[in-house]
């Protein structure tokens, strides 16, 4: 059945380019420092944004930090965890994506749900629970 | 292609494709099986980071991320995660060139800023603890503890298995086998920092910024 799969995609470049992967697969010095100078550099800017109180906004800030953080995941996933598309026949890649979906869905699912709800209950402060256990 | 080409399309062909084939899964299944735990393991901290997020501002008039986070320290332990991930970087870069000894030292420095990590970590829940801030005192606090120390844990039971992975390199060198091993560790031990980023933006840089 993979014989079949290897028919389709041409076999000969496929088996040379897994080949190299296996052979190669950590990167290279050039890359992992790559990797490296990209991540001090999206962490620090954060750390600096935050703890200098540069953006007066801390809405703006805290988008700007979610996206660094972001960007940075990014960074390690290519240059540490060496993710492409044509690893295992691009199944690490396809985990990768269904893993996101779920992670988004249920993240933001959450904390919107959760707001929501959290919006439309009573109001519940400390004086009421203490009148209520009376 | 090649193979269909130069082999005769009789019974040595099929034959031939199968040990192609099986001497390519047996490598690749492991990492794929790896990365597929990862991935699960990443749904376990987006669990934790969702309750986090759903509970991160319930302080019940307990203290705030404002009172009790020191970012300076924040700052040197993410940098010990994040040279723990150039030094293993290393480590495989050794390992591919066959140089057993220098991938020892890589591996046990990587080790030490784990250690590090773990350390500065157990000591800033120690502070916690002092500050009148235990998990049981807020809603906060409980999802806080939960998957700061879900990575911690993470992290330790990392340095076990380099451990481990060190006395195996001891024993038998540098074999198909231990590569294998530490080519899992080295995707574990990265996929920890990346989760580690989420943490301390979410968690540390997010919480004092409110």
């Amino acid at each position: 059945m993979s014989a079949d799969a290897h028919h389709l995609t041409g076999h000969g470049p496929e088996t040379h380019d897994s080949h190299a992967h296996s052979e190669g697969g950590h990167g290279s010095f050039g890359s992992y420092i790559t990797g490296f100078v990209l991540s001090v550099i999206l962490t620090v800017i954060p750390f600096w944004l935050v703890m200098g109180n540069v953006l007066d906004n801390s809405l703006v800030t805290s988008l700007v930090i979610l996206a660094l953080g972001g960007v940075q995941m990014i960074v390690h996933i290519i240059y540490f965890l060496h993710m492409n598309t044509k690893s295992e026949g691009g199944w690490t890649f396809l985990a990768l994506i269904f893993t996101i979906m779920v992670v988004v869905i249920m993240l933001a699912g959450s904390v919107w749900v959760m707001y929501h709800l959290n919006h439309n209950m009573m109001p519940m402060d400390a004086h009421d629970v203490m009148n209520n256990a009376r | 292609m090649m193979h269909g080409e130069t082999a005769p399309p009789g019974a040595a062909a099929p034959v031939f494709y199968q040990t192609d084939e099986e001497g390519h899964h047996s490598e690749g299944s492991t990492m794929l099986g790896f990365w597929l735990y990862l991935m699960s393991d990443c749904l376990i901290f987006a669990t934790l980071f969702a309750t986090y997020g759903v509970l991160g501002r319930s302080y019940a008039a307990g203290p705030t991320p404002k009172d009790l986070f020191d970012l300076p320290g924040i700052a040197v332990n993410t940098a010990m995660l994040l040279f723990s991930s150039i030094t293993y970087g290393f480590a495989m870069l050794e390992m591919d060139r066959d140089r057993i000894k220098q991938t020892q030292i890589w591996l046990a420095i990587t080790g030490l800023f784990g250690v590090a990590f773990v350390s500065l970590e157990i000591r800033e829940f120690v502070h916690l603890f002092h500050e009148g801030a235990p998990p049981w005192r807020s809603a906060f606090l409980s999802s806080f503890y939960t998957l700061v120390a879900t990575h911690g844990l993470h992290v330790s039971v990392g340095i076990l298995w380099l451990v481990v992975l060190l006395v195996q390199l001891r024993k038998h060198g540098l074999i198909v086998e231990n590569k294998r091993r530490l080519m899992c560790l080295s995707m574990f031990w990265h996929f920890l920092d990346l989760i580690w980023i989420g943490v301390f933006t979410v968690v540390y840089l997010m919480g004092v910024l409110e």
